[in-house]
């Protein structure tokens, strides 16, 4: 008896072929939804296949495409972080005030984005040392960070204008196209291009990277295989904290108000965004890039939605949530392929 | 304390286990054990379940604490902390449960922790590259490493776990009852690695129940029993039916002095309370006829595995039975659920205590109405009354210690634990009372306490199916035994004077040779 009469699947070269494809399935839904949209958007309402719409679509997504990112990390391994809405509020809330108190710009940018690590440090600890469930903990740092915020100031705060935190936001006109259309870019959208990359190489490049996909696929099985699980843990949620923080300064250079109301339900749109780019909710299969295109598609809807005119804003929702059904039920259908072969 | 002498004294041992003590609350799980291993042997840790096997394997790699001994690996006293840790020394386990990531690939499975770096951070040409390497150094050389682990069957992701143990250059390579899901064929291909691992001096610790399978990969053997030393022997040298009454044990002399006085009595003439044909299930146990008289104690005889506690849970209806026809009491039942058992007068103590028995955080008077309160339903809560009146009675009758109903059930002993849950179902007065282990772990005296409440129950006119892997302990108390191997009833014998434990020890040794 020799091992290569082991029983093997039938056409192993076919199947290792064919199974990729059913994993990256959700993520090529999302961007062949994406490209749906754009051709749709051209043919009905003209100049979305436009350099200045698509600048746009960026520099206004920015801070979801870091969010998105951050909570990729999170959803790979299975966990969730409900918290980074109400951080971006106080991030955003306490760099406000600071600069306007005539604070140095730089050191008011790195303390935003050390508020968000400390909330996100919070919820890592409650979660691997005190047991706590993702969900609670990062409900609890929610209501804690949101509250803090209210605390602070309950009326708008406006970013005097002269501040050097604004220059995040500075236009820079990269390709000087026919009449408007020009190719604008932002360092804020540089900022974001920089987080996907750097978390594109994290997850596909290094130990960290392959330990989030383990505990996502199994953590008992991480952990019997030696893997540094409750580190790792640690760190996604300091990460996805972290990146709040950063979404808080992209955030707010932009707009140029911070508010104790800012943010509300925006892990929701993030976490939409990173199920809508073909990240399992149970964690273990997705891609950030896939997060970065589902959160293009939340900000191309709302380009759509405004263009028509004729669907009320408020029916947003009711589609964002259309779309997300949809997807979960891709996913579902993924899931159970998968278990069958 | 038989210990045969070593047939390769002239190396020295890689793991040297001794006087390893390990207390948990209530149970001595592990006492003086002694365990040694060589490079180049496979050997085999046996004994059955609860014997302590797999705790020596965690006091080996440190997921357990040990409470006294040493432990010696490569010359030097170690003390690991966890898994990361032994496995950083050249210790590696591979469980019984495949532990892999089925949503990565089979190379990443391999290579994950040691992935092959380049500037750019991992290479994966190159990791696949290796993982291809340490497929191949195992035989599995055409298994595509970029395959998901998903698509590959159980049998080859236990090698591709073994090949991944190997990737650290283990020394040391424990493998967990690593053919418990596979088939003959498949066990076949994982023994050719194990052989070839062992032939490049890799020593491997290898826990099993199959006897065939200790007989055909193992050169050495250290039986345990109820967490005790019982000795080292080479495999070739030790016969099958002694190894089998080396684990069983024959503590006839403290027991014997305990033996209940009731007379045997004849029962086929009467209708049985209970009686199933071809009662089954598929994968759990193949279809047994069995028949259970009003006052008859019937013991279910055989190793671990054999399917005592997976019939013993379809005669209640813990599992439901996929063939069969059951009658009580003359009328054809379904038994389908834990209700449907409980409300056919029928009770099930498991022999999983901790787990699927005792509810720890309870008290002792909540526990030991549970099943009684199940019975009436929720709509019926018991009174304090009730409940007081109850815990009164079986804590008195049972002789529980110590005898305060208020307090948490998990701070009394393992034998006083078991008292509470044999009184939990007493007190549903069930007709027919299965008793999976009741005895397992207890100290002696708990024990005789429970062996004489049981031949009081039967006298009493209670039905009542006894599961004890103590042969002894079966034949002392049982009127009719039936004998159990690999899921299949192989036997079933009348109780008299002749019939001893190793007559049943007989009955499983030679059957097991035959095949």
């Amino acid at each position: 008896m020799t091992l290569t009469q082991l029983e093997r699947p039938a056409a192993p070269s076919l199947l290792s072929r064919m199974k990729p494809n059913l994993e990256t399935l959700p993520t090529l839904a999302a961007v062949a939804i994406f490209v749906a949209m754009l051709i749709y958007g051209e043919i009905a309402y003209g100049r979305i296949v436009a350099f200045s719409t698509i600048s746009n679509l960026l520099i206004n997504n920015a801070y979801l495409i870091i969010l998105a990112v951050g909570l990729t990390f999170v959803i790979l391994t299975g966990g969730i972080d409900l918290s980074v809405g109400a951080v971006i509020a106080i991030s955003s809330l306490v760099g406000v005030m600071l600069a306007n108190a005539g604070w140095n710009p730089l050191v008011v940018f790195v303390l935003m984005i050390l508020i968000g690590s400390l909330f996100g440090v919070a919820s890592g600890v409650l979660i691997q040392y005190f047991n706590v469930q993702p969900f609670i903990a990062t409900l609890a740092m929610m209501f804690l960070a949101r509250g803090l915020a209210s605390i602070l100031s309950t009326t708008p705060q406006r970013l005097d204008d002269d501040s050097a935190i604004r220059t995040l936001a500075t236009p820079w006109k990269v390709y000087d196209g026919p009449k408007i259309d020009d190719l604008i870019t932002t360092p804020n959208v540089l900022i974001a291009a920089l987080v996907v990359i750097v978390a594109f190489f994290l997850l596909h490049r290094t130990r960290f990277g392959r330990t989030v996909y383990a505990i996502g696929g199994s953590e008992q099985s991480a952990l019997l295989m030696g893997l540094p699980v409750v580190r790792t843990k640690l760190a996604i949620y300091v990460i996805s904290g972290t990146l709040a923080g950063l979404a808080a300064v992209v955030y707010t250079s932009k707009l140029g108000i911070a508010q104790n109301i800012t943010g509300v339900g925006w892990e929701l749109d993030a976490i939409a965004a990173v199920i809508i780019g073909g990240t399992l909710l149970t964690g273990g299969a997705g891609f950030v890039l896939g997060s970065v295109i589902g959160a293009l598609v939340l900000g191309l809807m709302n380009v759509l939605i405004t263009r028509d005119g004729s669907i009320p804003p408020e029916a947003t929702t009711i589609i964002t949530g259309g779309i997300l059904l949809a997807f979960v039920l891709l996913q579902r259908f993924v899931v159970s392929r998968k278990r069958k072969t | 304390m038989a210990a045969t002498a070593p047939a390769a004294t002239a190396t020295a041992p890689i793991v040297e286990m001794e006087n390893i003590s390990i207390e948990f609350p209530g149970v001595k799980a592990l006492q003086n054990v002694n365990f040694r291993l060589f490079p180049g042997e496979v050997h085999t840790l046996m004994g059955e379940n609860g014997a302590g096997k797999s705790t020596l394997i965690k006091a080996l790699t440190g997921v357990y604490k040990i409470d006294s001994g040493t432990i010696t690996v490569a010359g030097g006293a170690r003390r690991f902390t966890g898994t990361a840790d032994a496995q950083s020394a050249g210790i590696s386990t591979v469980y019984q449960e495949v532990n892999l990531c089925d949503n990565l690939t089979v190379g990443e499975n391999v290579m994950l922790g040691h992935e092959v770096h380049g500037p750019f951070g991992i290479n994966w040409r190159k990791t696949h590259q290796a993982a291809h390497e340490a497929l191949e150094r195992l035989g599995l050389g055409d298994l595509d490493p970029r395959q998901p682990l998903s698509t590959i069957s159980l049998a080859l992701q236990q090698l591709v776990a073994i090949s991944r143990a190997m990737v650290t250059d283990s020394t040391v390579l424990i493998l967990d009852e690593p053919t418990s899901s596979l088939d003959a064929n498949e066990v076949e291909g994982l023994f050719t690695v194990i052989r070839r691992l062992r032939d490049q001096g890799v020593a491997i610790l290898f826990v099993s129940h199959f006897l065939d399978q200790v007989y055909a990969i193992s050169d050495r053997l250290t039986v345990l029993r109820n967490g005790e030393f019982v000795g080292e022997h080479l495999t070739r040298e030790l016969s099958r039916s002694h190894l089998i009454s080396l684990m069983i044990g024959k503590d006839v002399d403290s027991l014997n002095s305990l033996g209940s006085n009731r007379g045997r009595t004849a029962f086929a003439e009467a209708a049985p309370y209970y009686s199933a044909k071809s009662l089954g299930r598929k994968g759990s146990i193949e279809p047994v006829d069995i028949d259970v008289h009003a006052g008859e104690v019937v013991g279910l005889a055989g190793l671990l595995g054999s399917g005592r506690t997976e019939l013993g849970r379809l005669i209640y209806g813990a599992d439901r039975a996929d063939s069969g026809e059951v009658t009580i009491d003359g009328a054809a039942a379904q038994v389908h659920s834990p209700v449907a058992g409980l409300a056919r007068g029928i009770a099930f103590s498991t022999e999983n205590r901790r787990d699927e028995g005792i509810i720890g955080d309870l008290t002792v008077r909540e526990n030991l109405i549970l099943a009684v309160q199940a019975r009436r339903g929720w709509a019926r809560p018991l009174s304090r009354r009730e409940q007081n009146e109850i815990c009164a009675k079986y804590l008195v009758e049972l002789n529980v210690r110590p005898a305060d109903p208020e307090r948490a059930i998990r701070n009394l002993s393992g034998g006083n634990q078991q008292k509470v849950l044999l009184g939990r179902w007493l007190a549903t007065n069930p007709e027919l009372l299965i008793l999976d282990e009741p005895t397992r772990g207890i100290d002696v005296g708990a024990k005789a306490e429970i062996q004489e409440t049981i031949a009081a129950l039967a006298e009493g006119g209670m039905s009542v199916v006894f599961i004890s892997s103590e042969l002894e302990e079966v034949v002392r108390l049982s009127e009719r035994i039936i004998v159990l191997k690999d899921h299949r009833k192989i036997g079933e014998i009348s109780n008299g004077p002749s019939v001893t434990a190793d007559t049943i020890v007989d009955i499983i040794a030679t059957e097991g040779s035959s095949e």
